[in-house]
């Protein structure tokens, strides 16, 4: 029904777009998600077929604008709402591994 | 409009220097960009925080209409193309002060297009060039957080407090060729976002800050590769900034070498930019429209109202000072330069009415008003003299109640008690007299005292008469219509 | 009193009202049914005392007199994609593990605010991603149904996988489920239930994990069409915190139920007679057509030339949105983190989320990723929204010739557990009907039409035009009143 066009993805790729999302991922998992990732991409190429000169990308699927609220201080002040869940934290503060900058 | 001539001297010849500025600029909110939160500087850390600005699991902006507004109100303060469509776009990366794993931004229709600021090289000189720096465009986007760094051994700690906070990222054109430019489009933005009231300018409570692209090039060539130092916070730091950067790059070029693009540091201690190590793929940002706001739409009336809302410009106004007015272009420039000032000017010519000359009323500022605070260390919004008690004063220099030195007397006494001029001139008899027979009486003391030189001037000395003049007012005790002195002077000495 | 678990939404509600039962009796006998069905995995967290305390606001009011809610003494099952204040809501995956919200979603806040009690929070696809609930880290949920003489664990659909089965199983009369490109009508085909995604912006998204922001929908799941209508009124209505709500009042849904079709035109839209589409549902199509006819309606046949377009421009977008949502989940501020000795922050992220995303979280993340990425941005994300732009075209010249399109829901009748683990686009094509209308914002129910030869259920699509949920629902009705679907799965949990 639809055709799926291989499309071939270098390990490498896999592991700088791991790299770009945050994933981590090793050399065997890289291995096996290239030609995964490959089909799904070969897949969705044939949107390519699709002449869509002059065609606007879609915006919003329901005319509707966007809302401005007013300039008033509504929320905030809930320290203990923001913290309640953090992994880690001390003195009113997240914490994460020492970033040197 | 001049061509710079400002130049790097190399070893193999003379280098120009090409700058563009990307200034961050507060939007002046009571909330943030997408959330309820306050915006106030200094408070304790994680408590000016909504569960968006956290980035919760499910948690929507909602664009603030104020933020958006002063946006408009400065694309427009500086004659700028106003987008009544324009999107917000996500920056995706990854960083500890950046909650939602992306900034909400705006890459691909900014809501300010094309504008330009008008510069005065040297303020001091009236008849310095201008120089016209093209704005390509300011987009709204969020704060991050803020992270520190110093606290812990082994951690940093996360403040979201300036988290979602709006700014206004102001891209000009590279077409400043100078440090001295680039100071100057600085301190001019700075005062138009001031008029305006979209900023306040606060460069050291990092209200604005700038990245500063600099590249060099052999004069008439190519441009050459820029760096990018990012988030100098004063004036006098992007002129040093770019100074030790453009000779840094000719150094590297003189050499052989080639200039990377990269992110760079200023350190202001040591006056020194420096490569912040960065990946590679640091700059793959996967900007997309941010699929949790529609397109933002303005009509005619949101228009209309920015428009409306915006006060006389430094530009308009300087004209304005130097034709109605009739001041020098150096004092329209000096009253001009800060909002607070001409605010407070026209406070005091509002208060002084027909009665004195603007010509007077703006010498008095620029000299005895600012002479005076800047001996205290205080800005004119601290003055301790108000512009009606200013006006005061001045009006009664302009019905010859007192002289220019009892004026300076006057002036002294109320910043000291925080009294009238009509008041303490009452108490403390401090009227001028024209009364000519106390005068006439001291005349004659003063001639009696020194015959010498009555018998000099009369020899032709002509320049003596200062000395009588002196010594009678001094006698006078300053209270003497100089004008009256001067006539009877005259008389006395034939 | 026997068998309250077999009343739906509307017989439960009238039977309080009535004090026919209490509604403490109907939210024992659920919790009840909930805690004797661990087998079929549908409930992450069991939440009956919720569910009590509504019950007793219910009882109480009536003691009292007073006007009770529309869902006075109703309990409900919540999609754990739902942020429920003080209750863990994980969305499915590791990496919210232990997440207990501060904040309640604007749908549940409805839900509560109209009376009815959480019985918990159900199992799904992991983020929502998935069509047969093998993606949640907490294990697969198993479908009530089975294939005959065969024990097989069957897949209830996904992602609303745990609200379908737990309808289904009679642990709950309703649930919310969420519908990104067919989340909340697959699963109800497959378990043969009834559930309906509203025009995109009448329920809020404010506190449900997003997925993919510009087509996730909440919208309700029962078993039949007049319990939706009940529950989609609760749930809907304008919520100034989320920039995408529509600011419209709710329509009276139940009141304007009528199952008369006349005067009304049915479009059957010939690109969904797609290749190798089993003759039983090409069957139950026809079918389904007949009944409309019978309620009075004229059948026309429509075009909709970009429906071919519509699932690979679906896992464009869906991805690419879902790439950035999920960035957030990075283990700083809530959630599982993953800190390896002598890790800097930028490890731990990668530690943290390659630990606390499953595999097809990852996969959908790094496919989104991918096509943002410098270079592809125009040829994949923006031509997909051009392609959007044209499906969306092609509804709207259907609506000139019709007042309502009737599909098929899924390709085929349910599937045993790891039957189509091991394709992803085998898996993806299971939304073929349900994405077009996702991608163009229309309201779109399925409803029970009739069993394959197994006696698994199977489901009919009815697409309406936007804000037209009440032209789908009496559609709807049409057809169930002429179906008369009354098969369920044998208790065997
Ligand atoms: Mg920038
Ligand atoms: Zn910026």
């Amino acid at each position: 029904m639809l055709a799926a066009l291989p499309m071939s993805v270098e390990p490498a790729t896999v592991k700088r777009v791991a790299g770009l999302a945050r994933i981590a991922i090793t050399d065997a998992e890289a291995e096996k998600l290239a030609p995964e990732l490959g089909n799904i991409l070969g897949w969705i190429e044939q949107l390519g077929e699709v002449d869509t000169q002059g065609v606007e990308p879609m915006t919003a699927v329901i005319p509707n604008h966007l809302r401005l609220r007013d300039d008033a201080v509504t929320d905030g002040d809930v320290r203990d709402k923001v913290l309640a869940n953090a992994p880690q934290g001390e003195h009113g503060f997240f914490t994460v591994p020492k970033v040197i900058e | 409009m001049t061509e710079s001539t400002y130049r790097i001297r190399g070893a193999t010849g003379d280098w120009e220097v090409v700058i563009g500025l990307e200034v961050h600029a507060q939007v002046t909110s009571n909330a943030k960009l997408f959330s309820g939160a306050a915006t106030a500087f200094g408070a304790e850390p994680n408590t000016q925080v909504s569960l968006v600005d956290a980035a919760m699991p499910g948690m929507l902006p909602t664009p603030n209409r104020e933020c958006i507004r002063q946006a408009v109100r400065t694309g427009m303060a500086i004659d700028a193309v106003i987008n009544k469509w324009s999107r917000f776009d996500r920056k995706n990366y990854f960083y500890a002060d950046l909650p939602q794993g992306y900034q909400i931004s705006q890459l691909y229709h900014p809501l300010v297009g094309e504008g330009s600021i008008t510069v005065v090289l040297d303020e001091k000189n009236p008849d310095s060039p201008t120089k016209t720096i093209g704005v390509e465009r300011i987009h709204v986007e969020q704060d991050a957080g803020k992270l520190m760094h110093d606290q812990h051994p082994t951690r940093s700690y996360v403040d979201l407090n300036r988290s979602g906070v709006a700014l206004m990222e102001i891209v000009s054109r590279p077409d400043m060729r100078s440090p001295v430019e680039a100071g100057a489009y600085l301190s001019k933005l700075r005062t138009i976002l001031r008029y305006v009231g979209s900023c306040d300018g606060n460069m050291d409570q990092g209200s604005m800050r700038a990245d500063v692209n600099v590249s060099v090039r052999r004069p008439g060539e190519e441009l050459g590769t820029r760096t990018e130092t990012k988030n100098v916070n004063s004036v006098r730091f992007v002129m040093a900034a770019i100074e030790y950067e453009a000779n840094r790059q000719v150094a590297v070029l003189e050499d052989g070498g080639r200039i990377v693009q990269e992110t760079r540091l200023f350190d202001p201690d040591k006056g020194v930019t420096r490569s912040m190590r960065s990946k590679e793929d640091a700059h793959d940002y996967r900007y997309f429209p941010d699929p949790d706001l529609l397109p933002l739409e303005l009509d005619d009336a949101f228009l209309d109202e920015c428009r409306a809302s915006l006060p006389e410009l430094p530009d308009a106004k300087r004209r304005r000072y130097e034709g109605e007015l009739g001041l020098s272009a150096y004092n329209a420039a000096v009253l001009t330069a800060e909002v607070e000032t001409a605010r407070w000017f026209e406070a005091l010519l509002a208060e002084c009415g027909s009665d004195v000359p603007a010509k007077s009323a703006a010498n008095w500022l620029i000299s005895d008003l600012y002479g005076a605070l800047n001996r205290l260390g205080k800005g004119i919004v601290d003055s301790p003299v108000s512009p009606s008690q200013g006006a005061e004063l001045l009006k009664l220099v302009a019905d010859g109640t007192l002289s220019g030195t009892l004026s300076k007397q006057v002036f002294e006494i109320m910043l000291e008690t925080g009294q009238g001029a009509n008041a303490i001139v009452e108490e403390r008899g401090l009227k001028q007299t024209s009364d000519t027979g106390a005068i006439e009486a001291v005349i004659a003391e003063v001639m009696e005292k020194n015959a010498d030189k009555v018998a000099d001037y009369r020899g032709g000395k002509d320049k003596l008469f200062g000395f009588f003049v002196g010594q009678t007012m001094k006698a006078m005790g300053g209270k003497a219509n100089p004008g009256v002195v001067n006539d009877l002077l005259k008389k006395a000495l034939g | 009193m026997s068998n309250l678990t077999d009343l739906g939404v509307a017989a439960i509600r009238d039977g309080v009202r009535a004090g026919t039962f209490s509604a403490r009796d109907v939210a024992d006998a659920f919790i009840t049914a909930v805690a004797a069905a661990k087998p079929l995995n549908a409930f992450l967290v069991e939440t009956p005392d919720h569910a009590l305390a509504a019950a007793k606001v219910a009882d109480d009011a009536r003691a009292a007199g007073e006007t009770l809610r529309p869902l006075a003494g109703v309990p409900i099952g919540m999609k754990d994609l739902f942020c429920t204040q003080g209750v863990e809501t994980t969305a499915a995956s590791g990496i919210l593990k232990g997440f207990v919200p501060q904040y309640e979603s604007t749908v549940s806040g409805n839900l509560w605010n109209a009376g009815a009690g959480m019985l918990g929070k159900l199992n799904l696809d992991q983020f929502a991603m998935g069509s047969s609930n093998e993606t949640s880290a907490f294990g697969n949920v198993i479908s009530p149904w089975r294939r005959p003489n065969d024990t097989a664990p069957m897949a209830p659909g996904g992602s609303s996988g745990g609200s379908s089965a737990a309808i289904a199983a009679r642990l709950c009369p309703a649930a919310t489920g969420t519908d990104t490109g067919g989340s909340i009508r697959q699963p109800a085909a497959f378990v043969g239930i009834t559930g309906i995604k509203p025009t995109y912006g009448r329920c809020s998204r404010y506190g449900v994990v997003a997925f993919a922001s510009s087509l996730d929908q909440a919208g309700p799941m029962a078993r039949d069409v007049r319990d939706c209508a009940i529950m989609l009124e609760a749930m809907a209505g304008f919520d100034p915190k989320d920039s995408t709500s529509l600011d419209l009042p709710v329509p009276a849904w139940e009141a304007g139920l009528n199952a008369s079709m006349a005067g009304k035109r049915v479009g059957i839209p010939k690109e969904y007679r797609v290749d190798g589409m089993p003759p039983e549902i090409e069957a139950l199509w026809q079918q389904g057509i007949d009944w409309l006819k019978d309620a009075g309606a004229e059948i026309v046949e429509v075009s909709l030339p970009h429906t071919k377009y519509a699932l690979p421009a679906y896992y464009i977008i869906a991805p690419a949105e879902a790439s950035s949502n999920l960035a957030r989940y990075d283990g700083v501020r809530f959630g599982q983190r993953v800190l390896p000795d002598g890790a800097g922050l930028q490890d731990m992220y990668a530690a943290t989320r390659a630990a606390g995303f499953g595999d097809e979280v990852k996969r959908r993340i790094m496919i989104g990723t991918y096509v943002l990425s410098a270079g592809f941005y125009d040829a994949y994300y923006t031509q997909a929204q051009k392609v959007r732009t044209l499906i969306a075209r092609d509804f709207e010249k259907a609506w000139e010739q019709c007042d309502v399109l009737l599909t098929p829901t899924a390709p085929s009748a349910a599937f045993a557990l790891g039957e189509k683990s091991a394709d992803p686009i085998a898996m993806y094509l299971n939304d073929v009907f349900t994405v077009p209308s996702s991608l163009a914002g229309l309201p779109a129910m399925s409803v029970p039409g009739g069993v394959d030869k197994d006696g698994l259920p199977l489901g009919l699509q009815i697409i309406g035009r936007p804000l037209d949920e009440q032209g789908v629902l009496n559609a709807g009705l049409a057809i169930e009143q002429r179906a008369g679907f009354v098969a369920r799965a044998d208790k065997w949990w």
